[in-house]
């Protein structure tokens, strides 16, 4: 027999009779991530770096593809160049700062574009569930058992090298991850007595899982999708790195470890910023995402 | 909460809800259910012998007289809330057909499944569970009526509306959520939202099971006010034998997926026919101190409805069982009166049970 | 009443958070050995949160509790560490109100039960499995032995509850405090269970706190009831005067409220409103909101606790 009282940690519903009605769900989401101190300084860092993106052809001290056989190496600090420069006398501060674009747009892009597919492939799949959620989950499942790096290579290998195809190759890495994530929280939704009592309001599959499914899976779909943005930078960064993705002489970080690798033992400082800009930047994704995730537990 | 004060705005009009009219009469029934049954596989995996089924409803048949209340009692693994699932369609059953004020329902030709859905809804027994966290109260109840063409302006006002018939003021409740409502409010609101579509049949699953005493006398009460007001008639599916004698008409013992008992409540619990009624009604806690429960009517727990016993399904716990109960399965029957319906071999005459009437032979 | 077993003068708790929420507000409470109370109450009113104080089961960093708590001459309050350990289970034991999540699902329930024998006194694997059979088979398990060696799940929810009950009653507790054990049984299993409560109390001589929403089963075995409301205690006596003759409007409000056989056809006599928010308590009686009586006095002082017509009651119009 189900329990007649329900949840095992009661809240006597004496104390859930405020006067005031709050504010809606998703403004005070944002109210309690304005509180959490190390969210806001992430989202902070990541706002200022996708500005300095968008803003580098008025930001940048020097020309980013300005080589110069004399200035090769240049450590830290150096006047004019106040990153130093790589291999080929490039300011390294530039190249940072257009590295940054390439790098943001190889990281988000993917995953903006994986959360829309995926996130539509397994909410149908988890609300309609039987056949139609087998066929799909165990098709996905194919592509989900190969470690990303491996899928992300193999498919952009076949495609070729070029930006728009490892874009392409990593969004259907990450289609299964999401698409995943999206299957199982509906499933859980759709067995909700709220669920049920829709269909009996007689609305269509469709008009369910938009109005009613929709806004309970999209909140934990989203938290996982932007801690996967931070995963996809560096997949993106190590397809550079391979030499697919992007090519030289475009600045872009994954690129640019790989071009100073030869560097370390001279100058490793130099050769470190690039993979320092990834892990910053990763970081903050993570940290923020987490943030994200608590502001939005209901029961804190 | 002061006594809420109607809303001087009376209910608009909605030109496009409209209860169904009656069809066919007051004798004819409003929910005539014939021989449902409902199967669960159980998974004892691939190289099991048999394969076991969980029995959660086996033939039930019974008749929703208009504007009565019929309460369905039951312990667990009764098939009481899953039969309510299959009246209304949330779950498809094995075999076994409905109808509703004499037209089949669905595959059964007449009525199409979303106007079934206007005319039968259902308030479910978890209060929270029932609603949309992430909806207003508004939200959810207008959203039924959206799906059914109502204009945005027109639901709106209406969903007010009904907010303030079952009691919460829609100035202070309209825009909230439901963690921020109490058990009783939210309770209040899966009822408005089963309004909203003008339905003839309501199905009120251990709807009351979950509150205070005290709330759950002002739904009670509510409950009766809007069956009177808006002539509906109510399924009431309980475990709590003083509720049912309060506020039903005729009442439906189940046990073990099948109907036990049936008859109007009066008789029912002052002369009940079936051994499991009658221990089901002796096992309610006595109020009085002088006279307490010496002894529990039946031992053990209710048992586990996968693969019944044969024969009369009480037989392991009755203490009147014999040899016949264990080879022919007792049919429901009224000794002379047809209203009041028991499955039980004590109570028909010629069966072969030792304490059954004798078959009066007329020659 | 010459040395009670529970002492309980003055108990304060609140729950701090983002609001501070009054648990319960000055609750004075006296049970002799070997008797039953009966708790009874609504959400909120505060019944659960005195039975885990008497356990100290509440979250120690979120909890602030006031007063003082005797329970068999020992200051429960200060107990820590062993004194602690040894105090639950071997003189208070708890049954709680959901069998399934009491128990541990990945022990089998002889082995939880010998665990718990052994933690409280010294005695060999052997001696601790014997009388945990033998408690077993006291709370009319049928197939005890068999069942010793069952996990949790594999037992039903009447069968549950008694293995719970003979957990908590394995190493002799003084004092028995059970927390809703019926509410989520169903009615023919739960008059066994009230019926079992009922033999053991009266065989091992142990009081018990009978906490309920429902009052036929606080009738069924109860000697004394207390009515809460709002964390305080409102009226208490022995059953058959509280349930005869209530005081207290609000006991008397949910004795009308209550459905019983012969109401039917009248509308019930609902108490208006709801209980209060235990963030915001209203100055002065926290029922007067909702009570028909409540005058200017009742909305500014707490009604201290007072005899009127035989037991006590804190009202300061209660009805004669």
């Amino acid at each position: 027999m189900t329990s007649i009282v329900s949840s095992a940690v009661p809240m006597p519903d004496a104390v859930l009779a405020p006067q005031v009605a709050s504010a809606g769900y998703w403004r005070s989401v944002l109210q309690r991530l304005h509180r959490d101190p190390v969210a806001m300084a992430c989202a902070a860092i990541l706002l200022l770096l996708v500005l300095a993106a968008l803003l580098a052809p008025w930001i940048t001290p020097a020309d980013p593809f300005k080589a110069s056989m004399l200035k090769r190496l240049l450590p830290v600090g150096s006047s004019g160049h106040w990153l130093g420069t790589d291999e080929l006398g490039r300011d390294l501060l530039s190249r940072l700062i257009y590295g940054g674009r390439l790098s943001l747009t190889m990281g988000i892009v993917p995953v903006v574009l994986a959360f829309v597919i995926g996130t539509s492939i397994g909410v149908l799949a988890g609300f309609l569930g039987g056949k139609i959620n087998m066929v799909v989950m165990r098709t996905l499942d194919v592509f989900y058992a190969f470690p990303s790096v491996l899928l992300a290579v193999a498919i952009s290998g076949a495609m070729g090298p070029g930006m728009s195809n490892s874009l392409l190759a990593l969004t259907i890495v990450f289609v299964p991850q999401i698409a995943r994530v999206a299957e199982s929280v509906t499933t859980q939704v759709a067995k909700l007595d709220y669920i049920d009592a829709a269909r009996m309001s007689g609305a269509g599959t469709l008009a369910i899982i938009r109005v009613q499914v929709l806004g309970n899976v999209l909140g934990p779909v989203f938290v996982y999708a932007t801690g996967l943005i931070s995963v996809c930078m560096i997949l993106a960064s190590g397809l550079s790195f391979l030499g697919l993705g992007v090519r030289p002489p475009e600045a872009e970080w994954g690129l640019m470890l790989n071009t100073l690798r030869s560097a370390i033992f001279n100058n490793p400082l130099v050769a470190a910023l690039p993979g320092v800009m990834i892990f910053i930047t990763s970081i903050c994704f993570n940290l923020l995402a987490d943030g994200i995730r608590s502001a939005m537990d209901l029961r804190r | 909460m002061p006594p809420y004060e109607r809303l001087l705005i009376p209910m608009p009009p909605v030109t496009q809800l409209v209860r169904s009219p009656d069809r066919g009469g007051p004798v004819q029934p409003l929910l005539s259910v014939r021989n449902l049954v409902k199967h669960f596989p159980v998974r004892d995996g691939f190289l099991a012998r048999t394969k076991r089924a969980v029995h959660a409803v086996d033939d039930v048949s019974f008749d929703v007289a208009k504007g009565e209340t019929l309460g369905i009692v039951g312990e667990s693994g009764c098939g009481k809330s899953t039969t309510a699932r299959l009246i209304a369609r949330l779950m498809l059953p094995d075999s076994g057909g409905l109808l509703f004020d004499g037209d089949g329902v669905d595959e059964f030709g007449g009525m199409s499944l979303q106007e079934y859905r206007r005319n039968l809804q259902m308030v479910f027994q978890d209060s929270f569970a029932s609603l949309n966290p992430r909806m207003t109260m508004e939200d959810t109840i207008s959203f039924g009526p959206r799906e059914h063409g109502v204009g945005r302006q027109q639901a709106r006002t209406r969903a007010r509306a009904l907010l303030d018939r079952v009691g919460l003021r829609p100035a202070q409740f309209a825009q909230r959520y439901p963690h921020e409502l109490s058990g009783g409010q939210r309770q209040r609101v899966n009822i408005a939202r089963a309004l909203a579509l003008e339905p003839r049949l309501l199905i009120l699953d251990e709807a009351v099971a979950a509150l205070d005493k005290s709330v759950q006398a002002q739904v009670l009460n509510l409950l009766q006010e809007l069956k009177t007001e808006q002539g509906l008639t109510y399924i009431f599916i309980s475990h709590d034998l003083h509720v049912v004698q309060y506020l039903c008409d005729r009442v439906m013992v189940m046990y073990l997926g099948q109907v036990v008992e049936v008859g109007p409540v009066a008789q029912i619990y002052s002369a009940a026919r079936h051994p499991y009624t009658r221990a089901l009604l002796s096992a309610v806690p006595s109020m009085d101190p002088a006279r307490r429960t010496s002894k529990p009517p039946l031992s053990g727990d209710p048992p586990n409805p996968i693969n019944p016993p044969s024969g009369c399904r009480f037989r392991d716990r009755c203490p009147h069982a014999e040899a016949v109960c264990a080879s022919a399965a007792p049919l429901l029957h009224g000794q002379g009166n047809a209203a009041h319906l028991a499955a039980c071999h004590m109570t028909m005459a010629g069966s072969g049970h030792s304490a059954a009437p004798a078959l009066e032979i007329h020659v | 009443m010459k040395s009670p077993l529970l002492s309980v003068r003055d108990l304060t708790v609140r729950f701090m958070g983002e609001r501070m929420v009054q648990a319960l507000s000055g609750v004075n409470l006296e049970l002799a050995p070997g008797e039953t109370l009966g708790l009874l109450g609504e959400s909120g009113s505060g019944k659960s949160v005195t039975l885990r104080t008497l356990l100290r089961l509440n979250p120690p960093k979120r909890t602030q509790v006031q007063g003082q708590l005797l329970v068999d001459g020992q200051d429960v309050l200060a107990l820590q560490g062993d004194a602690l350990a040894r105090y639950r289970g071997g003189v208070v034991s708890m049954v709680f109100q959901e069998p399934g999540l009491a128990f541990d699902p990945v022990f089998t329930i002889g082995r939880q039960m010998t665990e718990m024998i052994r933690a409280h006194e010294r005695v060999d694997q052997a001696t601790a499995r014997s009388r945990a059979l033998q408690m077993l088979e006291r709370v009319q398990i049928p197939q005890a032995r068999k069942r010793m060696d069952a996990y949790p799940h594999e037992l039903s929810g009447g069968m549950r509850q008694r293995a719970m009950i003979a957990l908590a009653l394995c190493c002799r507790p003084k004092l028995l405090l059970a927390d809703e054990p019926t509410t989520a049984l169903d009615a023919t299993v739960q008059i066994q269970i009230l019926l079992l409560l009922r033999e053991l109390q009266r065989e091992l001589g142990m009081a018990v706190i009978f906490v309920t929403h429902d009052i036929g089963a606080a009738v069924e075995i109860s000697d004394r009831l207390a009515i809460m409301y709002a964390g305080r205690i409102v009226e208490q006596g022995a059953v058959a005067d509280v349930i005869s003759r209530p005081l207290h409007p609000y006991t008397q409000g949910l004795m009308a409220s209550t459905v019983v056989t012969g109401m039917r056809g009248k509308p019930l006599a609902a108490i208006p409103g709801a209980p209060p928010d235990l963030t915001q308590l209203p100055t002065g009686c926290a029922f007067a909101p909702r009570c028909q009586g409540a005058s200017d006095q009742c909305r500014q002082q707490v009604p201290a606790m007072g005899e009127a017509r035989g037991h006590p009651v804190a009202c300061w119009h209660p009805l004669v």
